[in-house]
């Protein structure tokens, strides 16, 4: 079990009217990799920048090892930061720019405990030059960052802030400027490298797949508020209401009742599930993992519905089949012709069960499918004023 | 580089050629040659006569160059800072002496420091000018201002003043914030934040500040006429002699504006070594 490091206590944020933390409360252990994940303008940076000490909190504490931090500048926080842009310095080379933290720091005097002095040349270079064997740039000491591919300006960034041995690191959406090749190969080195350090990595990204595949613990939010804490079996598994079924991953998600525990009651039929404890014949959202769906003749099918439309994915064809009028994604490895009449089979572990929040009846239908498709080609899933707000 | 743009530079080549290339051939030809029109360097070997002009225009320009760099920086520091309607003020408020004539501007100032001028009126009103009598001892009916190296100075600071601000406040304006909230979060405090990130990122707008006001200084005649009272003889009056007055030799003034222009040439490219690597400064 590892301890609490940093503690959000009743955090609210508001810039001018507009109300961008909302009562946010947020434990982060030590050694985490924690990720904050939504969509744009769901307040994840803004979290992020509370942490690191940029943005004071309207309301609210802030707990560093049980101490209140609100008001203590970003340079006295033992918590650095890697931030979006990289925002290297240009005038700088590699070596002076990882140094940069170091010859900021001050000691006290070992032979003069009242004085502070500068860390001494010799272990500045040998912290730099050690760092940037950790992040594989070993020999770029006397580049420019102009002279550096994204990746590499990427690793510079990250071993400026971790030559200092903050406790923390913050990483703001690192990975957004880099191609998918590079990205995926950062992932790995991200966690390798936070593995190496031992500290606590907490990582912003509208990125599902970044955030399941490189976190200790997800955090889900949007429009300020938190919509589900979890590891990210937990959070894939078992989301709790629409927006999370939808943000992680693709899901179709149908209205539902719950005539008694274990039972689902969908299109008027009654599907064997796992869930329970709602009240008799309440209603609820049923997530569906387009892959948990196995596709049966017709005749065996629990449900029938119509092919529309077909798309070869390499490892998998996503299907679009029309079950009276509602549109369901299904990914199979096996292809159906477009117009095809088919069955499905649901599985009782396949079936989750939510109950409805305000974000349901927004999510999970599949019938606008190029447009999800072109959402998720940039993977922001962005809420628009338009789409919330009639269905509550 | 072929561009298909590259065709709607032509008129600025033209432009240039007729405007900009051709004087200095032309001046280059006239400062090598004698009244008669064969070729001479006659007079170039005048230019030792002039040294206490060269000496005295480059002293005033760096003078001036200086202060305003002085007044500049802080002030285009400062503007940045502030809000987007601050700023469209300051801006307003810089250029609005430019929209008034050049030597109105001056002047202007001619009435302000004359020896029963505006200011002396003001002084000896608040009991300035009787204050510095009784410390001093002397007994002044005014405070000389006009017609002293000061004046030009001022005049040459006043007028120049927004070549030094615009460029420096168009970089820092345009600094990337990040880096200011990275320096901090690694541990810099406001002065270093300064000093190691803010001043050598505006270096380049330093470096075409210092060129877009040093140079109309070094060259300046207006301003040492009116302010200066022809007391104080600048290489812009002395090249203006050559040309319109009595002295007239367009040849020997050919030559001392060519003399002046390789001068601050060299200055500027030793200028811009020394900032060398803080992107390309702008050499005007």
């Amino acid at each position: 079990m590892s301890k609490e490091l940093i503690r959000l206590r009743d955090i609210c944020m508001a810039f001018d009217d507009e109300q961008v933390l909302d009562h946010l409360n947020l434990y982060i252990n030590d050694k985490e990799f924690l990720t904050l994940l939504g969509p744009s303008g769901c307040g994840k940076t803004t979290t992020l920048r509370i942490i690191g000490g940029f943005t004071t909190p309207t309301s609210g504490d802030v707990l560093f090892d049980g101490v209140r931090i609100n008001d203590v500048p970003p340079y006295q926080r033992q918590i650095n930061t890697v931030f979006q842009k990289y925002a290297l310095f240009p005038h700088l080379n590699v070596f002076e720019n990882v140094a940069f933290g170091l010859r900021m720091q001050k000691r006290p005097d070992p032979n003069n405990p009242k004085k502070t002095i500068k860390i001494p040349e010799e272990e500045i270079r040998e912290r730099v030059l050690e760092m940037l064997e950790t992040v594989s740039l070993k020999g770029f000491e006397h580049r420019r960052p102009d002279q550096l591919s994204g990746g590499q300006q990427q690793r510079v960034a990250i071993a400026r802030a971790l030559v200092n041995r903050p406790k923390v690191l913050l990483l703001d959406e690192p990975l957004g400027a880099l191609d998918l090749k590079l990205r995926k190969d950062m992932q790995i080195e991200l966690k390798r490298i936070q593995q190496q350090v031992g500290i606590t990595f907490i990582y912003v990204t509208h990125d599902q797949e970044e955030a399941l595949s490189m976190s200790d613990t997800i955090v889900i939010m949007d429009k300020g508020t938190i919509q589900q804490i979890g590891t990210p079996e937990d959070i894939y598994n078992e989301p709790k209401n629409a927006f999370v079924a939808d943000f992680i991953g693709e899901s179709n998600i149908i209205d539902g009742t719950m005539p008694r525990d274990n039972v689902v009651k969908m299109y008027g039929r009654e599907f064997p599930c796992l869930d329970g404890g709602f009240a008799p014949n309440e209603p609820v959202d049923v997530v569906i993992r387009p892959e948990d769906i196995d596709i049966v003749p017709v005749e065996q099918g629990q449900l029938t519905g119509t092919v529309t439309s077909v798309t070869f994915k390499g490892m998998q064809y996503d299907i679009i089949v029309d079950f009276k009028g509602f549109k369901w994604l299904i990914q199979t490895t096996d292809h159906s012709p477009k117009d095809a009449r088919i069955g499905i089979k649901l599985d009782p572990d396949s079936i989750h069960v939510m109950k409805k929040s305000r974000y349901s009846g927004m999510f999970g239908d599949y019938s606008s499918f190029s447009e999800e498709y072109d959402e998720l080609d940039d993977a922001s899933l962005g809420l628009d004023e338009e789409e919330s707000g009639d269905e509550e | 580089m072929k561009n298909k743009l590259s065709r709607f530079a032509v008129p600025y080549v033209v432009w240039m050629a007729i405007f900009v290339v051709a004087p200095i051939l032309i001046m280059v030809v006239y400062a090598f040659s004698s009244a008669e029109g064969g070729f001479t360097l006659e007079n170039f070997s005048q230019m030792g006569t002039y040294t206490a002009v060269f000496t005295r225009s480059f002293k005033l320009a760096i003078v001036a160059t200086l202060i305003c760099l002085l007044i500049g920086y802080p002030t285009a520091c400062f503007m940045s800072r502030e809000g987007p309607s601050f700023q469209r003020m300051g801006m307003v408020l810089i250029m609005l002496p430019m929209w008034m004539n050049f030597l109105l501007r001056t002047y202007s100032w001619m009435t302000i420091l004359e020896n029963h001028g505006l200011l002396n009126q003001l002084l000896e009103k608040i009991g300035i000018l009787a204050l510095y009598n009784h410390i001093t001892g002397a007994n002044l009916e005014f405070f000389p201002m006009m017609n002293t190296p000061g004046a030009v100075v001022l005049g040459m600071v006043y007028n120049y003043l927004p070549f030094m601000i615009l460029p420096i406040y168009s970089v820092i304006i345009k600094l990337d914030h990040s880096l200011i909230e990275a320096a901090r979060d690694l541990g810099a405090d406001s002065v270093s934040v300064f000093r190691k990130v803010i001043l050598p990122l505006s270096f380049p707008g330093v470096l075409s500040g210092i060129t877009m006001v040093f140079v109309p200084s070094v060259s300046t005649f207006a301003i040492s006429q009116m302010l200066g009272g022809g007391t104080e003889l600048l290489l812009g009056d002395l090249i203006e002699r050559q040309f319109l007055g009595g002295s007239y030799d367009p040849q020997l003034g050919a030559a001392i504006s060519l003399v002046m222009m390789v001068i601050v040439v060299v200055c500027m490219v030793i200028m811009n070594r020394f900032g060398e690597g803080e992107e390309q400064a702008v050499m005007l």
